[in-house]
């Protein structure tokens, strides 16, 4: 599907950007499962695809298998923050392409599905079936998840991330992008890797491990036992790793983590991110997408934005040597 | 269930806030939403927050907003409609919003939701409420009685203080609270069945905390007596992006904010559902 010629800012700035060559009417991008553009449609109704609050709509993460989900609760509010334990509900591959993709369709921007697999065998095939389909502009790989073969969370470690990589570049004509796990030790490490491997992009930052319990009985309160964390409360983690990836690799970088304004999107872009990704501040306002599109624009029109989409740009001295990704003295 | 479904505009926008008084236990708000839609269904609900300070503070929450189901909706004569919340304060979300006065801005997104649907056939309507699950019921009953309906109202309540929510009805209500206080001591569930078991065939649409919807779906069940539960869970975002809010049913998990809130009882095994309680 072709995009939408690129949207006019309010001053009738051109917003648009390239993202791994496909082109994009602005910087402003969905974390993958905060935003269900189907659901959505039902609330809202079409007045949701006039005003579609993103540039590029990353679909919630799709396995092989259906997936139920986690038992509730699923949800956890903390200091300006959210945990939660979803479990990745999904209809499986098949559901996903007969019945969710040709809605995805309709949307007025490029589209994005995120996959995930549990042994390289399943992702291998996630990533052909979907690289077959012609609506689809680029192709997301969740790897916060174990490799039930070697038992190794996918995306913690540079080496296990390189191999899956590797091979699934091999199959997809698509860009693809790896979505890095914060909880590993050093997500610049893995970024090389990736990029090594021939991944197109990275994006970051997925939900920080968390966890918490009921206020009365002291057992863990969410369904999945611990959770992930989203929203402001991570936004200085995930700036400092955003930092710490640009440093580590010269392929686009996509921002997130936190991000609830346009001044937050434009220090994700000083740190070196191509483009930005809002998640849990969606579920604040379901325009927020497009108020930090607007708010960014209007910056950048004084002169502060700053975009890379397609090269390297100087790597942060954060006198730790180059992209090296250090954990705070504790 | 035809959807009973008022399309929201897709984004948060402010109202103003006229009026906010004291109902006994609860707090009586009610705001011009000239942005929204006049005819949100019975049963639907709106994410709410407080258009400034919300959030900071001695807990550092709200963060989200909360889902609170309309009371009553009447048309503005600009457009959009005065909308009435009933609130419990429960804990910091609904304490902020307790103290919201008159030119104050409610931030809402809404209305959200499967509201109320028609009773089918000829079936009489009966309402069945507990606590501040009364709210929903309010619209309900004005919409009733309009078609000439004649629903009969049968409320729970905690204490006399939270039953003084029984002055917004216009009809006759039965009441009965926990501690006696006031109409009759004891639980919904037996006026309701009296009325079932003595009265003509009806449809039965109640609200309130999970031990009495669970309550009444079964006495429902064994009745063989159609009924429509508005189910409560924790909500983040309230239009089906953050797989949160979901509640086990027959079929399996569904959102409580885009298949619900109101369920039809013969979809649930139980209502006593997982999906909350209190954060505490
Ligand atoms: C569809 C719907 C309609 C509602 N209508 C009304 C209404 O008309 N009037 C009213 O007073 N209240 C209503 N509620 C309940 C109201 O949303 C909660 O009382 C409120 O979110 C509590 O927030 P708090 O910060 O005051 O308390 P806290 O308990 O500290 O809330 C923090 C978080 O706890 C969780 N939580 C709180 N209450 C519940 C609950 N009942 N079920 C599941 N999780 C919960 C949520 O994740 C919430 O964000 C409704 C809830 C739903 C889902
Ligand atoms: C409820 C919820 C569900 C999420 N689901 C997914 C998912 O399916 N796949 C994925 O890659 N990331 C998922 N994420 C992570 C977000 O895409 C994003 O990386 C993270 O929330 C940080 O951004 P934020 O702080 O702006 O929300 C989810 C986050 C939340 C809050
Ligand atoms: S509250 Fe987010 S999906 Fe229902």
């Amino acid at each position: 599907m072709s995009p939408e010629s690129p949207a006019l800012g309010p001053r009738g700035a051109d917003r648009s950007v390239a993202l791994c060559g496909v082109p994009l009417r602005g910087p402003v991008l969905n974390g993958s499962g905060t935003f269900d553009a189907i659901a959505a449609r039902r609330a809202f109704g079409d007045a949701l695809l006039e005003r579609f609050p993103f540039d590029l709509f990353v679909s919630k993460t799709i396995t092989l298998e259906p997936r139920e989900g986690n038992p509730p609760p699923r949800l956890w509010e903390t200091p300006a923050g959210l945990l939660n334990s979803i479990g990745l509900p999904n209809k499986g591959l098949e559901g996903f392409l007969a019945t969710d993709l040709p809605q995805l369709a309709e949307l007025p921007v490029p589209l994005c599905v995120s996959v995930m697999g549990f042994t390289r065998d399943e992702l291998a095939e996630l990533v052909e079936r979907v690289d077959a389909r012609d609506e689809v502009s680029l192709i997301e790989l969740n790897v916060s998840c174990p490799n039930v073969e070697t038992g190794l969370i996918m995306g913690a470690d540079p080496d296990e991330t390189a191999r899956a990589v590797e091979r699934l570049r091999r199959l997809c004509t698509k860009p693809l992008v790896v979505k890095l796990t914060p909880n590993a030790v050093a997500p610049g490490a893995v970024a090389a890797a990736a990029e090594g491997a021939g991944a197109d992009a990275v994006s970051l930052v997925n939900t920080l491990k968390g966890m918490a319990l009921h206020p009365r009985t002291r057992q863990p309160w969410l369904g999945g036992g611990s959770g992930g964390l989203s929203g402001p409360a991570i936004r200085a983690v995930a700036l400092e790793q955003v930092a710490a990836v640009a440093g580590s690799v010269s392929i686009p970088v996509i921002g997130m983590g936190g991000i609830a304004s346009g001044g937050d999107a434009a220090e994700f872009m000083a740190a070196g991110a191509a483009v930005i990704a809002v998640g849990t501040e969606s579920f604040r306002d379901p325009a927020a997408g497009r108020r930090i599109g607007d708010e960014l624009a209007g910056l950048a029109d004084h002169g502060s934005g700053k975009h890379r989409t397609e090269g390297r740009a100087p790597a942060p001295d954060r006198g730790q040597g180059s992209g090296a990704h250090a954990d705070p003295p504790s | 269930m035809t959807e009973a479904r008022t399309l929201a505009p897709p984004e948060r926008r402010l109202a103003e806030v006229l009026e906010s008084r004291r109902v006994g236990a609860y707090t009586l708000i009610t705001a011009a939403d000239a942005g929204g839609p006049a005819d949100p269904r019975p049963g639907q609900f709106y994410m709410l927050a407080t258009g400034a300070q919300w959030g900071g503070g001695s807990t550092e929450r709200p963060y989200l907003p909360r889902a609170f189901s309309f009371a009553r909706a009447r048309p503005r004569p600009g457009g959009g409609a005065d909308l009435d919340f009933l609130l419990e304060d429960v804990g910091p979300g609904t304490h902020r919003l307790g103290l919201l006065g008159a030119g104050e801005p409610l931030a809402l997104v809404g209305p959200l939701g499967a509201g109320f649907g028609p009773a089918a056939g000829d079936r009489q309507p009966v309402l069945v409420g507990g606590g501040i699950g009364t709210a929903p019921l309010l619209c309900l009953h004005d919409e009733l009685i309009e078609v000439g309906a004649a629903p009969t109202v049968i409320l729970g309540f905690r204490s006399g203080a939270h039953a003084e929510a029984v002055a917004l009805f216009e009809r006759e209500v039965t009441l009965s609270t926990d501690d006696g206080s006031a109409g009759r001591p004891g639980l919904v569930t037996e006026p309701l069945r009296e009325r079932l078991e003595g009265g003509p065939p009806a449809t039965v649409y109640a609200c309130g905390p999970p031990p009495m919807l669970e309550a009444v779906r079964a006495l429902c069940a064994e009745q063989a007596v159609p009924a429509q539960l508005a189910l409560e869970s924790g909500m983040a975002c309230g239009f089906g992006a953050c797989f949160g809010c979901v509640v086990p049913t027959r079929e399996g998990y569904i959102r409580v904010c885009v298949d619900g809130p109101v369920v039809e009882g013969a979809r649930l095994r139980s209502a006593l559902v997982a999906g909350g309680g209190d954060q505490g």
